[in-house]
């Protein structure tokens, strides 16, 4: 783009809506959520169709504001909505614009995820209203990031609605004895975005990108109030930035996804690694351990690590035993059995596939098979690796997991 | 050079149902090409008009009565106009096609100003 164009800073459109809903929300309750979502898109359009004309205003964060508010105002007027009396003022007081109150709009930002994060809403749900209203996206990025039909996320968001107009749902951050089951819920839907982010390897991949810039700028957000900063917190961003950071060297140049093993790990981003190691060490901070502390631990343990060759894999074997005495999960039993074929060699690894091998959902999890597959490679068990692996294809799994597959199986039959 | 204006006409509703990532990215194009022409020398003026408050005047009997509108039913309205300098009209049109409006389904009108020079 011509360095002379006045360039607004990337995302502002997206991340000011967010804001602007969340004031709006403040002022007009949440029961008129729809009113503030439509005013918000006003006050976007209108600014494109009128700085074209004159520029950029100096504070266009404001102008936003304040056209957003004025709409809405506007059409509480025309409709002669009641809205929740304290608020009347607040309306009414819609004056000279004022530079958003930063303090203010980050209360509000909060406000906003915690109603996104109602425990009482399916997650998927959370975690599509998270991205809609706090986040700025639209259906169709939801949709793009996820590789789910747009009118299955429209209506998600309908109901998300409904359930708020209807339950006059409060607009507030919860305090006292609410406030860790609310937090739990915001943190479980901040996970759910950046793994349905990480790891849906269908989907735009440039979209899914900022759904986890996204899942760690909300819950930087969250450490800055200083009654939600705890410790799990900074141990959910240590995993987020820990994760995110191996990004670049996910997938090869034709965008086949490439293993830990493979990754050439000078793509690795290095702010983004120094970042989790910041975050791991105020996570240690409290006496409560989560799985987001072991998981943050295990990926610490990778970041760490020179080479692949130079993985501290019986310090990994410690943390997923402790993963699975704390939060038994047949996912993170297999994570397990493959940091202790590294450790014990590929016959225990594979010894502790065959032991979790009556889990249904693992049967039919294709990663299983490949895991098994990888370890019988290792030991010379070519003919059954290859059985594995055409029984993971058989699978469902997404369009890059099986070019991963078909590629280890091409090999294999390739070798005399 | 003449003085040519280049009538944007549009519907304020084309946005209803576009992202925020959308609209920034169809911002940037315009203001491009306003930048654009700025630089080049050939815009004069532009202004955008309001979309809510038109007054249509005509005669009715022996008065005149004041509607309010067209706009308000009218699904297009007059956005803005810029003013610009160009050649002939074949220049005019020129510039008016690389502004983004009427490749996002607006639609533009180009008038040469006439300068009443006498002839």
């Amino acid at each position: 783009m011509n360095a002379d164009v006045p360039e607004l800073v990337a995302d502002l459109f997206r991340h000011e809506s967010g804001r602007i809903l969340g004031a709006l929300v403040r002022l007009l309750g949440t029961k008129n959520l729809a009113l503030a979502e439509d005013a918000v898109q006003e006050a976007l359009a209108r600014a494109l169709r009128t700085w074209p004309f004159h520029g950029v205003p100096d504070r266009p964060a404001a102008w936003l504001h304040r056209v957003a508010r004025n709409h809405a105002l506007d059409e509480t007027r025309k409709a002669r909505r009641v809205l929740p009396t304290a608020d009347q003022d607040a309306l009414a007081d819609a004056g000279p614009p004022a530079e958003p109150d930063p303090d203010r709009v980050a209360d509000d930002a909060l406000r906003l995820l915690f109603l996104c994060s109602h425990p009482a809403l399916p997650l998927e749900a959370r975690v599509a209203f998270t991205l809609k209203s706090a986040c700025g996206f639209g259906v169709p990025e939801i949709a793009r990031a996820f590789l789910v039909a747009e009118p299955t996320v429209a209506q998600r968001l309908v109901r998300v609605k409904r359930f708020v107009a209807e339950h006059s749902v409060r607009f507030e951050v919860p305090s006292g004895a609410e406030l860790v089951p609310r937090l739990d819920a915001v943190l479980l839907v901040l996970y759910a975005m950046f793994n349905a982010g990480y790891t849906a390897h269908e989907g735009e991949a440039l979209v899914r990108f900022d759904v986890l810039h996204e899942a760690i700028r909300l819950g930087e957000e969250i450490t800055r109030s200083p009654a939600l900063a705890r410790p799990k917190v900074h141990a959910l961003l240590a995993l987020f930035c820990l994760q995110a950071a191996r990004w670049p060297a996910r997938s090869d140049d034709a965008g086949d996804l490439l293993t830990l093993e493979e990754q050439d790990r000078r793509l690795w981003d290095g702010a983004a690694i120094a970042r989790g190691f910041w975050h791991l060490e105020r996570a240690g901070h409290g006496d409560e351990i989560t799985s987001w502390h072991l998981e943050a631990a295990i990926a610490s343990c990778h970041a760490r690590a020179a080479t692949f060759a130079a993985t501290d894999w019986s310090t990994i074997l410690g943390l997923y035993d402790r993963l699975l005495a704390r939060w038994p999960s047949s996912i993170v039993a297999l994570n397990r059995a493959v940091a202790l074929a590294h450790v014990a060699g590929p016959e225990a690894g594979l010894a502790a596939c065959d032991e979790i091998a009556g889990v249904p959902e693992l049967q039919s999890y294709a990663l299983w098979h490949a895991v098994r597959a990888e370890l019988r490679i290792r030991l010379g068990l070519r003919d059954a690796a290859a059985a594995d692996l055409r029984g993971a294809m058989a699978l469902p799994c997404s369009a890059p997991e099986r070019a991963f597959l078909a590629k280890k199986l091409a090999r294999l039959e390739a070798v005399p | 050079m003449a003085k040519f204006m280049l009538i944007l006409h549009d519907d304020p509703s084309t946005y209803r149902d576009v992202t925020p990532a959308q609209m920034q990215e169809i911002l940037q194009q315009y203001l491009a090409w306003t930048e654009r022409i700025t630089k080049e020398g050939r815009l004069v003026h532009c202004e955008k008009l309001r979309d809510e408050g038109g007054r249509r005047i005509r005669k009715q009997g022996a008065g005149l009565v004041v509607v309010d509108g067209p706009y308000a039913e009218a699904k297009e309205v007059v956005g803005g106009y810029y003013m610009i300098e160009a050649k002939g009209y074949a220049d005019a049109v020129e510039v008016a096609k690389t502004c983004p409006h009427a490749h996002l389904g607006g639609t533009i009108d180009v008038r040469e100003v006439d300068e009443l020079t006498g002839s």
